[in-house]
């Protein structure tokens, strides 16, 4: 699990270089744990529960991809509703021609990715807030040209063929098992990449883009796979949220090219704990205990989410995670490095405290 | 001559595209703030006027000035307190910061006064008057109207930023803020002036907005923010007059698309906004390169 390097000083002595001051081999193993206690989840848990447990895995799904864009590349967009929307018809027009739409989720998402590469190269250009704007002006575009397709439903959208005459439990279970399966992967995507070497592209990015760019770190082709995988995802989450409602509506309350999906992912992130990984699980789980209890209340729990976001974002950057991390350090998914001064190990000393050594945190562009 | 009716009515509407967008421009020349807000806070100072006009019954033309003031305070304050904390804590703040703002206002915006439409009345008999140029020119005296605006606001502003006091401490500051303050320029002082200022042009586009059509919770992202910004990138960013050419362009290109089909109108003004940002993307009117 740790990759580990051994650099010797001028003195003779070994500095160590980890990826966490623990054994992370604990956090692999419960990792794999919940997941299949949550894979066990429709065998145990009333239909109602299992509901809302899709919901909250789409949401993690975009949380964990809206947290890669802005978190750890500084790619700030308010337009990720495009591949999402995207990511629902590229799962309705297959269904429409005969596939069943779960044989279809894989189509979804790498639907989404491969629009991903010429829509970077439309907003590419543009840095920080315009970038933000630009994305949010491609997904009203892209909006428009959906509409203009009366076979597709236009600017109504169709219900989603192919699952008439399914069992409603079967069903439940099954959106269930391909939500899980979408957040899981989203999830293990980013860590994936983050401990590759594009983790330290864009470690070198955030830290000074120029200085990366002129030691060689590829800074254009990092950002566009961060793009092109982020879009990959949002579309995987948006196909699973056409199978849950079993229609595809383009805009209006529910609509999937709605900024409020935008919204909730970037949110649920800032929430939770922007540039790290746990973050987008903490900030989803608060994204669903909010929406749950004011969900009577129409649009309050959009209003007060987004008023814990700004607060977040204003005095606890790093989020509720990173109140924890700050207190705890407790790392489940370690993306950084860790070094060992000489001399230095990794059981706890008699009195206490693990003592100097650097924390190299990966991520979290400014 | 429907085309020539079309180019027309585009550059007509071009001015009201102009006011969406000067504020915007205005925010980022100085602050270097993309305000994702901008949108919704034109909707807010269209509720006001709304609000202003049903709460006192004074005539139309009194609530403007009315209007103009309470969005000017709300900038300054809102500049002094929430958009400096999030300036101080660097752009990627900022940007989610505004982000929250928006999608709080529009959805304050939707609970307290539902999604229905509503329309700002001038009560006189202007805002339905027209003039015809031929047989198939009709012209509305409300667009001409909006568009004279348009150009006494970029007018006005040009003026105040050369040649005011203010003006010229705005652009002091957005030059160099450092040395600014080193001369005992309050940049965060200067900072809420210039918040105050676009803000009242925020206020004026909203309000024109509401006269010639209906505004609604969501009118602020789906038309006004995303319009403002096609017309800054058109024009070019970070220019004032650049703002009315990219407002122009981007009318004329909606009311040529809406010729062709009338579907096609919102699609066309976007195609040509994706087109200037691969072909220009400094703009049509930059003047220096991007960096």
């Amino acid at each position: 699990m740790s990759a580990m390097a051994d650099t010797t000083l001028r003195s003779g002595e070994k500095l160590r270089v980890t990826r966490s001051r623990r054994n992370v081999a604990w956090t692999g193993i419960g990792a794999v744990l919940i997941v299949v206690i949550l894979a066990a989840f429709p065998y145990y848990v009333k239909s109602g529960v299992l509901v809302i447990m899709i919901q909250g895995l789409i949401v993690l799904a975009l949380a964990s991809m809206w947290n890669l864009l802005a978190g750890y590349a500084g790619l700030v967009s308010v337009g990720q509703q495009a591949f999402f929307g995207l990511g629902a018809y590229f799962l309705l027009i297959p269904a429409m021609h005969g596939l069943s739409p779960f044989a279809a989720l894989p189509i979804a998402a790498i639907g989404g990715g491969v629009a991903g590469f010429p829509l970077w190269w439309l907003v590419s250009r543009l840095r920080t807030g315009y970038f933000a704007i630009a994305t949010w002006v491609m997904a009203a575009a892209i909006l428009q040209l959906i509409e203009r397709f009366q076979s597709i439903g236009g600017g109504s959208g169709l219900p989603l063929p192919g699952l008439v005459g399914y069992n409603p439990a079967v069903l439940t279970a099954d959106t269930y098992w391909a939500a899980l399966a979408v957040a899981v992967l989203a999830m293990a995507a980013v860590y994936v990449l983050l401990r590759s070497r594009l983790g330290l592209v864009l470690t070198a990015i955030r830290d000074d883009e120029r200085a990366a760019r002129s030691s060689g770190a590829r800074v254009g082709v990092a950002r566009l796979l961060v793009f092109v995988v982020a879009a990959a995802g949002c579309a995987a989450a948006g196909g699973v949220e056409a199978i849950d409602q079993l229609q595809v509506t383009p805009v209006g309350g529910g609509g999937v090219f709605s900024v409020q999906w935008t919204a909730i992912m970037a949110f649920a992130v800032i929430i939770g704990g922007l540039g790290t990984i746990e973050g987008p699980i903490v900030g989803t789980i608060v994204y669903i205990v909010l929406q749950q209890t004011l969900q009577s209340h129409n649009a309050w729990y959009l209003i007060i989410l987004g008023l814990v976001a700004i607060g977040i974002a204003l005095f606890a950057r790093r989020g509720l995670w990173g109140l924890l991390d700050e207190k705890l350090n407790i790392r489940l998914f370690p993306v950084g490095y860790y070094l060992w001064t000489p001399g230095q190990s990794r059981r706890r000393r008699r009195n206490g405290s693990v003592s100097a050594g650097t924390d190299v945190k990966a991520g979290s562009a400014s | 001559m429907a085309w020539v009716n079309a180019v027309i009515q585009g550059i007509l509407t071009g001015g009201l595209y102009a006011l969406f967008a000067c504020g915007l421009s205005l925010m980022f020349g100085v602050m270097k703030v993309v305000n994702l807000a901008h949108g919704d806070l034109a909707t807010v100072a269209g509720y006001v006027g709304v609000g202003v006009i049903a709460a006192t019954n004074v005539p139309f033309l009194w609530s403007v000035p009315i209007v103009v003031a309470i969005m000017a305070v709300l900038g300054y304050v809102l500049q002094r307190s929430l958009l400096q904390a999030a300036i101080s804590r660097g752009e990627l703040i900022t940007l989610i910061v505004t982000f929250g703002l928006s999608i709080v206002i529009e959805n304050g915006l939707l609970q307290f006064f539902t999604a229905n439409t509503r329309g700002i009345g001038t009560g006189s008999s202007l805002i339905s008057a027209s003039f015809s140029i031929g047989s198939q020119i009709t012209i509305a005296w409300l667009d001409v109207v909006i568009f004279g605006l348009a150009i006494v606001v970029l007018l006005g502003l040009q003026y105040f930023l050369s040649g005011s006091k203010y003006g010229r401490l705005i652009r002091a500051v957005a030059d160099d803020r450092e040395a600014a303050q080193l001369s005992g320029a309050d940049y965060r002082h200067v900072f809420g002036i210039a918040a105050g200022v676009a803000f009242a042009t925020v206020a004026l586009a909203g309000i024109s907005y509401g006269m010639t059509t209906v505004i609604d919770p969501t009118s602020g992202t789906d038309t006004i923010l995303l319009f403002a910004f096609a017309a800054v990138v058109i024009g070019g960013l970070g220019s004032l007059w650049g703002t009315l050419i990219g407002g122009i362009v981007l009318g004329v290109a909606q009311q040529i698309g809406a010729q062709i089909n009338i579907s096609d109108e919102l699609l066309a003004g976007y195609i040509v906004f994706l087109a200037v940002l691969v072909i220009r993307p400094q703009g049509l009117t930059a003047r220096r390169s991007e960096s």
